[in-house]
């Protein structure tokens, strides 16, 4: 199994499963919020590694070059990384949001704060 | 009037007789004069149909279709016609009663109590006349619902718990069994409209039958057949008339008849005989007969006594369903118009000891014959109407259930029958006659009550019950004899739904 | 021909007056706006619902760029029933948020309310009309987005951790989505969802497609909160404003199962959904568990609007449990129940909606004597409640009698008495909100409480009003939801 050729698979891999796991583990809702980018951003590498084509220039019409990469996943993933950027933007007025109303971001502490109330 | 118009009305009156009803709060007077009216009308209008039903036809309205074969209508045949002109008929007397009562025992909520009475006999008359399982279905879960506020009509926290039994037994079993029953046949026979000779003949294997049969029998909670009969000790802290006319007429003969209705019509009896789960049926109905009749000797309240009565003689009419032969499911709709009176009779009973002298225990009332003969004599008809002696109507359906067992050739059952009649005298009989020979004693009367209670003596000496009470007592009284006369048109009204 | 335009400005519409409701914010302009892009969009999903009943799928290429290349919306039966769903709930909600929001304290900043109502809308309309797998998740997200932000003007603080939590969750869930898009574009080449299911049928299922199919699945699910991937469900319908949880509950499930039958069926197969991959009986498992976990839960809230968000948990089981029978009578139950448990949600969190305006609680404690003082809204409610339990003449009832039917037809009679043993748990969280408004009197020294506004009033019934309607004509709905299921599992 060719490992090293596929070494953006395992990156993508790697920052999915990082992630995942910093917005399961962590408590503060701001590094939850970093965990998603992380995980999101892994999404980004995948797409822009099928869009590769082993040889292929960057897609732009030019004398004497045939092989091109893809440019369509480019070009979604560019779509998903504007929606992952309104998604970080609404996730962190939510948590400016949220300090105000309970003057911590720490979830443990504001799920002590609801259960008192 | 044409017959479908008359459909049309015996639902409509009493409908509208519990709007009128709501908004003659202010006026009691009026509003039982509404009443009464409503009741009337509806026995008037159910009384013309019945020239026809019994003439061979079977007058239909189809109310709406739901989706492609699968309608909301009505249609009268003898045994919806029986149950409706019970129920109707009844309904007059129970009227009478409930002025005598509600005012003697000045109950709250007056209104709302007859409004309910009124949605629930609507409901009766729905059961009585479905053209199929699915109307029925319908109209079975209005009744529950409507009956719902007069079991809890106290209010108090026993009574909310009551009622949630009530609820959660009826409503459970026919959501649990009877409605997947009903989707089941319509899944099988494609059609749920009640059929001569049934819907299921030759559509699936007898153990598929034999299942569904018991989600049916199950399913219909209001027959009380064990054990599924606790709803029924739990209803008796309605007032008095709720437990006379709905929870030994309407309530529960709705649930027997439904359940002689299934065996007819869904089934088809010559189904059904050949159908193995119908002897276990059989046997659990001889068992709810003889075991509730035991639990009934064990009751010192009256109510409690008279509800596992009723649990042991619903159980006659689902053991006559269940035998399949003609006599039998004869007899089981003929127990429906006989017990309906012997026992609306002991309930009025029941009710007019609690007004007149605060009451509620068997073993207070001795010796209460001597201030309230009428009543203490009315109860004693009422006993011997249920345990079955002549001249009292009891006797007959009792003897085409003994009939149909021979038939069926299941001599045990005959037993049966003979044992609980016994049963009927240990438990029913000693209340008249320790009434009218017993002597009072007012020292261990328990409770406070003793102070107000004791005969004849001191300061609040016991009258008869209110006037109204004794009407209503002495009507349904004469009921019981009637019926012993009058058996054979009732034979011959039902004679035609078990015609091969 | 402006008909030909039909599938366009379904979503243009609401699309264009989303900003407008920001750029024209004098007074009540926005909810002008809002009421006039929702029921055009209303009224064109009708259209657009007869057009497919008379003459078949339509197909409409945006921008005339053809398919596979371009962005094509496809329309059969069921997204145009979808689409009906979606845009019928969205523009009776509208008129009730006028009242509703005075009370929810974002009164000033109303325009960017409707603004936001406006791309939900949008975006849930888009995931049901389009034929394009990249574009589905695109319009998914400015609908999740959209609804963050609705849920967050919930008058509880909670209502923003709620949103978070929906947030991170709603993230998580479409990037997995989109995570499927992307290998199935990488198995296949195409994103155009007949295209790819045509291409899978030549190319053959590999792994890369079954990987596909693992993160759709579990994302959608997510989407679409089947247990045990509904924990953001139950917070954000309980502390959303009223008309919000109406909206978003009646609708932004309904689209994710939706979403759900799209891939199984159409792009998958239901050959390879369902018999390559064995996703029957676990799918089966999880909704029946869903439905009782769901009801069971429900029993033992104290605030009612929780009551109601736990048994949509316990209603989505149903849904999934038709999807999980494969067979056209389980699919078309649960297209119907789409429509119907969308008209019942929606009716009783609007009639909760007019409770609280009143009583400013959900906690059914406040409910007591509710029965006599606000007649028309428990009423309402109990219509609703009813309809949710399944009780004959009203909509619930006919899918019901259509998921039991179902069940039978694959000869699954223990599935069928479990679907009607978990109505009977739906009959005790219902019984318990009656029993507390009608047969209760209210505590002593409570202050008086009078009927709901009739702008409050309206809306709630016409929602109530359509469950006894759908549940007596029950022609449209049965013929549409059986045309859907033939639709998506391609049998005719």
């Amino acid at each position: 199994m060719d490992i090293v050729g596929l070494y953006n698979y395992w990156i993508v891999i790697f920052l999915m499963m990082a992630g995942f796991y910093v917005v399961i583990a962590r408590g503060n809702l701001i590094k939850k919020l970093v965990g998603l980018n992380v995980f999101q951003a892994s999404v980004f590498v995948l797409y822009i590694s099928m869009g590769k084509v082993t040889g292929g220039t960057a897609p732009i019409i030019a004398e004497g070059i045939t092989n091109y990469s893809n440019p369509l996943p480019h070009v979604l993933i560019l779509t998903a990384i504007v929606v992952g950027v309104a998604t970080t933007a609404l996730g962190l007025a939510l948590v400016v949001r949220i300090r105000q109303a309970y003057g911590t971001i720490e979830e443990d502490e504001i799920h002590k704060l609801d259960d008192d109330s | 009037m044409s017959p479908e118009f008359a459909i049309a009305l015996s639902i409509v009156i009493p409908l509208v007789g519990a709007v009128l009803i709501g908004l003659c709060d202010r006026w009691p007077d009026l509003r039982e004069t509404v009443t009464m009216i409503t009741a009337g009308a509806l026995f008037a209008v159910v009384v013309m149909i019945l020239p026809q039903v019994a003439s061979g036809e079977r007058p239909e309205l189809v109310l709406l279709e739901l989706f492609p074969g699968l309608e909301i209508k009505f249609t009268v045949e003898p045994l919806g016609m029986l149950f409706a002109l019970i129920a109707s008929g009844l309904w007059i007397v129970t009227s009478i009663y409930s002025i005598g009562y509600m005012r003697g025992h000045e109950e709250e909520n007056q209104t709302r109590f007859y409004v309910c009475f009124a949605i629930a006999l609507a409901a009766a008359m729905g059961i009585a006349y479905s053209g199929n399982m699915l109307t029925l279905f319908i109209c079975y879960e209005i009744l529950t619902l409507s009956t719902y506020p007069l079991v809890t009509h106290a209010g108090t926290n026993e009574a909310m718990r009551a009622g949630r039994v009530y609820l959660g037994i009826l409503i459970g079993t026919s959501i649990g069994f009877l409605l997947l029953g009903i989707i089941i046949t319509w899944s099988i026979a494609g059609t749920l409209d009640f059929t001569q000779g049934g819907i299921l003949t030759g559509k699936a294997d007898g153990a598929v039958i034999g299942g569904l049969l018991l989600l049916y029998v199950f399913g219909i909670g209001k027959a009380a057949l064990m054990p599924f009969h606790r709803w029924l000790p739990a209803a008796m802290v309605a007032p008095t008339p709720v437990s006379a006319l709905l929870h030994a007429v309407a309530v529960v003969k709705a649930g027997v008849f439904t359940v002689l209705k299934v065996t007819v019509y869904i089934f088809g009896i010559d189904l059904l005989r050949d159908i193995d789960a119908t002897i276990w049926l059989q046997y659990l109905a001889a068992a709810t007969i003889l075991i509730s009749s035991l639990v009934a000797m064990t009751k010192d309240n009256l109510k409690a006594r008279l509800a596992y009565s009723t649990i042991s003689q619903l159980s006659y009419i689902v053991l006559g369903a269940m035998l399949v032969s003609q006599s039998s499911v004869i007899g089981g709709g003929m127990h429906i118009a006989t017990h309906a009176f012997g026992k609306i009779t002991l309930f009025f009973c029941a009710g007019a000891y609690m007004v007149a002298a605060h009451k509620t225990e068997i073993s207070q009332l001795k010796g209460i014959g001597r201030v309230m003969p009428v009543t203490t004599g009315a109860f004693l008809i009422g006993s011997l109407s249920i345990i079955g002696l002549p001249p009292f109507g009891g006797l007959w359906s009792k003897w085409y259930l003994a009939l149909g067992a021979l038939e069926a050739d299941k001599l045990i059952f005959v037993i049966v029958l003979l044992v609980s009649s016994l049963l009927n005298v240990a438990y029913l009989l000693p209340i008249p006659i320790r009434g009218f020979f017993g002597k009072a004693d007012a020292s261990d009367a328990p409770g406070g009550h003793s102070a107000h209670v004791s005969s004849g003596a001191g300061d609040s000496p016991i009258r008869e019950a209110p006037l109204p009470c004794l009407i209503a007592i002495t009507i349904t009284s004469i009921g019981c004899v009637a019926l012993f006369f009058f058996s054979d048109s009732i034979y011959e009204l039902l004679k035609p739904i078990v015609a091969p | 021909m402006i008909t030909e335009h039909f599938p366009a400005l379904q979503i243009v519409i609401p699309l264009i007056a989303a900003p407008l409701c920001i750029l024209l914010r004098w007074r009540n302009v926005p909810f002008g706006i809002a009421l006039v892009a929702t029921w055009s969009a209303f009224i064109i999903s009708c259209l657009l619902l007869g057009q497919v009943m008379d003459q078949g799928i339509i197909s409409y290429e945006l921008g005339g760029w053809a398919a596979p290349w371009g962005i094509e919306y496809r329309i059969d039966a069921a997204n145009a029933m979808v689409l009906l769903i979606v845009s019928g709930i969205g523009s009776v909600v509208v008129p009730y948020t006028r009242n509703s929001m005075l009370l929810e304290y974002i009164h000033e900043r109303h325009y960017m309310f409707y603004s936001a109502y406006l791309l939900c809308l949008t975006g849930l309309m888009g995931v049901a009309i389009t034929g394009d797998a990249f574009n589905l998740f695109v319009f998914l997200e400015i609908s999740s987005l959209s609804s963050y932000v609705l849920i967050s003007l919930g008058f509880d603080r909670r209502a923003l951790t709620a949103a978070y939590q929906y947030l991170v969750l709603g993230t998580i869930g479409a990037t997995f989505i989109v995570i499927g898009i992307g290998l199935l574009y990488h198995a296949t080449g195409s994103l155009n969802m007949l295209d790819i299911s045509q291409r899978l049928e030549i190319n053959g299922y590999d792994r890369t497609v079954v990987a596909a199919f693992a993160f759709i699945t579990v994302g959608t699910l997510l989407k679409l909160a089947l247990f045990p991937l509904h924990l953001w469900l139950p917070d954000a319908y309980t502390y959303a404003p009223s008309s919000v949880s109406a909206f978003l509950a009646a609708t932004a499930t309904k689209v994710a199962v939706y979403v759900l039958l799209r891939f199984f069926f159409t792009i998958f197969g239901a050959e390879f959904s369902f018999e390559t991959l064995p996703s029957g009986p676990p799918l089966m498992a999880l909704a029946i568990i869903a439905m009782f976990t769901g009801s069971f839960v429900a029993i033992f809230q104290e605030n009612i609007k929780r009551m109601l968000a736990y048994s949509s948990v316990a209603q989505i089981g149903y849904m999934i449990l038709g999807v999980s029978l494969v067979t056209v009578n389980g699919v078309a139950a649960t297209v119907l129940h789409l429509f119907n448990h969308a008209l019942i949600k929606g009716g009783l969190f609007l009639a909760m909606g007019c409770i609280y305006f009143r009583i400013s609680s959900h906690h059914i404690d406040n409910f007591a004597g509710l029965g006599r003082r606000m007649p028309l809204t428990m009423a309402a409610f109990v219509v609703g409640g009813l309809s949710l339990i399944g009780v004959p003449l009203t909509a619930g009832f006919i899918s019901k009698w259509q998921f039991v039917l179902a069940a039978l037809d694959r000869d699954l009679w223990w599935v069928a008495a479990l679907l009607m043993m978990s109505s009977l748990l739906a009959v005790v969280y219902v019984w318990r909100v009656v029993e507390q408004a009608y047969f209760r009197s209210p505590p002593a020294g409570s202050e008086a409480v009078t009927e709901a506004p009739t702008s409050l009033l309206i809306p709630t019934w016409v929602l109530v009003g359509a469950n006894i309607y759908f549940g007596i004509e029950t022609e449209l709905p049965l013929t549409v939801s059986r045309m859907a299921a033939r639709a998506l599992l391609g049998t005719q």
